[in-house]
């Protein structure tokens, strides 16, 4: 599979199932366009009689106005069009021999042994309180209830959940446990007291974990900062940008706006922890769209690492993203792309979650198509100690999957989403971001479907929009180290 | 070449080699807890 599209200048190539990014001339892409279509043999070539086609039909249109400065070396060289068309698809040949494009999809039969393999659990949600001193109106927790009554999680459930964590994650050292709420910081005693007991149980088992905490920002203190710099891998903070946007959408249970009391406490983490191991997280809705402002708003405060996210909400909720909104949101990604790469020229790059992609280092295929992991290797878990697929999950009965201290007792709800990956999307069978989403979030494609093994279609759109502009950024990278290569060179 | 330009990519077929050990993040325990994003993670066995 191939997908091919231009963005801000750029031709880009990806060839879907090695992963490989081509940046090309119109002419490239053209001919690229008409293999696509054209039958192919075994080896993903054309007949010769088709590449005659294909060559006649681009030397026809290249021959015309507008296109000389595509051939101005053969000009040079007194050679025709048609010699360079045919050199073009030389080229193009040279890469589908080279196995970087049109190439198969190899890894259905690899990723169905990888998903029935014996998983371990890597990463718990605790839900530390269910509880919160802000009402955001998008919250899936509804306000920290979760469906249910407010509590906080008790230092022996929390202890429990450590000891079910260790206990089930077999050879993996690295073990994720995310302090989150409701406000995980209503019950930040039992947040040092748990971090406490589990640097006591990872010298004991050989462990090693790795806190992250998502704070809302109204009881961050010093004492938190101090805590939270030493003991917590990574620390999402919950802003959504513009002071207006903000307070729409997260004020306080008095209707009063939270930007003021988080923004001054916030810039002070992001210092303290030297601008990295951590993220600024905001969502945007339907009330704003023009959402590249809330994520450049972000940035001029000084903000480098910077998640700005669509919110999943069903469409008779009044700041849900529509069907009508996708274009507009495409044309916020482009532009904010656009504003990146002119700040990332400048020397002022910040990283924006949705567009980094590790091109180069980026996970193995098996994580790549495998799904998220939900109900198997991540699970969270409620302040009496309950275990549901993920955070999302929560306060849905039918996921309720056992607790802390029996284990997993739905061994067939398990089963379901260990079978969930890619491939047993629908969906996600002619998608090119497959490898990018490994299929998508499963809660979403449950609140719009009623099935784990469905997509929430809204978010695939923006999750391809963003695979494209990523890809981008990165050929516009490219381009630019090659200039200042050929410039080192000049000097 | 002189129309193509090939990134730097990791060839997904070659990762099956050596891949899935699954000492990697899980895929929601970032920024992200409202969608899955896994091309940006990175492998903890290079």
């Amino acid at each position: 599979m191939v997908h091919q599209y231009k963005n801000n200048g750029y031709n880009i190539v990806l060839d879907v199932n090695s992963g490989m990014v081509h940046v090309v001339d119109d002419l490239i892409y053209d001919i690229i366009e008409l293999y696509k279509e054209a039958p192919k043999d075994e080896k993903h070539l054309v007949s010769e009689k088709e590449k005659e086609t294909i060559i006649n039909k681009l030397t026809d249109k290249y021959q015309g106005q507008g296109y000389a400065a595509l051939f101005d070396e053969y000009k040079e060289e007194g050679k025709s069009v048609e010699s360079a068309v045919k050199e073009a698809v030389s080229e193009v040949e040279e890469l589908i021999a080279e196995g970087a494009l049109f190439t198969e999809d190899i890894y259905e039969n690899y990723i169905s042994e990888f998903k029935s393999r014996q998983t371990v659990v890597k990463a718990l949600c605790l839900h530390i309180a269910h509880d919160c001193n802000l009402a955001c109106k998008y919250c899936f927790a509804e306000e920290g209830e979760y469906q249910g009554r407010r509590a906080l999680m008790s230092y022996e459930v929390g202890k429990q959940a450590l000891d079910f964590l260790i206990a089930h994650s077999g050879n993996r050292k690295n073990l994720e446990v995310d302090f989150f709420g409701g406000e995980p910081l209503m019950n930040f005693d039992v947040v040092k007291r748990l971090v406490e007991y589990g640097r006591e149980q990872e010298k004991i088992h050989n462990k090693k974990f790795r806190f992250t905490l998502t704070t809302n920002g109204i009881l961050l203190n010093d004492e938190v900062m101090e805590f939270a710099n030493r003991e917590m891998g990574n620390v999402v903070l919950s802003i959504d940008g513009r002071k207006e946007i903000n307070d729409l959408m997260r004020p306080s249970r008095n209707g009063k706006g939270s930007y003021d009391i988080i923004l001054p406490k916030f810039k002070k983490v992001a210092e303290s922890r030297n601008q990295n191991n951590y993220y600024v997280r905001g969502t945007f809705t339907h009330n704003n769209l023009d959402f590249s402002e809330d994520v450049i708003h972000l940035a001029e405060l000084g903000f480098k690492q910077i998640s700005v996210e669509p919110v999943v909400a069903l469409p008779e909720e009044s700041y849900a993203i529509k069907e009508g909104d996708v274009e507009k949101v495409y044309e916020e990604y482009d532009k904010l792309a656009a504003y990146i790469l002119k700040k990332k020229q400048a020397g002022e790059g910040f990283n924006f979650f949705h567009f980094m992609i590790d091109l180069s280092g980026g996970p193995c295929v098996a994580k790549r198509l495998s799904g998220c992991g939900s109900g198997t290797e991540y699970m969270a878990v409620t302040p009496w100690g309950d275990l549901y697929p993920c955070h999302q999950f929560v306060g849905e009965e039918q996921y309720l999957m056992g607790n802390v201290f029996e284990g997993v007792k739905k061994a067939e709800l398990q089963e379901e989403f260990r079978c969930c990956n890619v491939y047993s999307k629908e969906k996600c069978k002619d998608c090119f971001a497959k490898f990018y989403c490994s299929g998508g979030c499963a809660a979403n494609a449950y609140k719009f479907h009623g099935s784990i093994h469905d997509a929430y279609d809204i978010g695939c759109k923006l999750e391809r929009k963003r695979v494209e502009c990523a890809l981008m950024i990165k050929a516009a990278e490219a381009a630019f180290q090659e200039e200042a290569d050929e410039l080192e060179a000049t000097l | 070449m002189k129309r193509i330009k090939t990134l730097n990519t990791r060839n997904l077929k070659e990762s099956m080699k050596k891949g899935g050990c699954g000492e990697c993040q899980t895929s929601c325990q970032s920024a992200c807890k409202t969608s899955c994003t896994v091309g940006n993670q990175s492998c903890e066995n290079q």
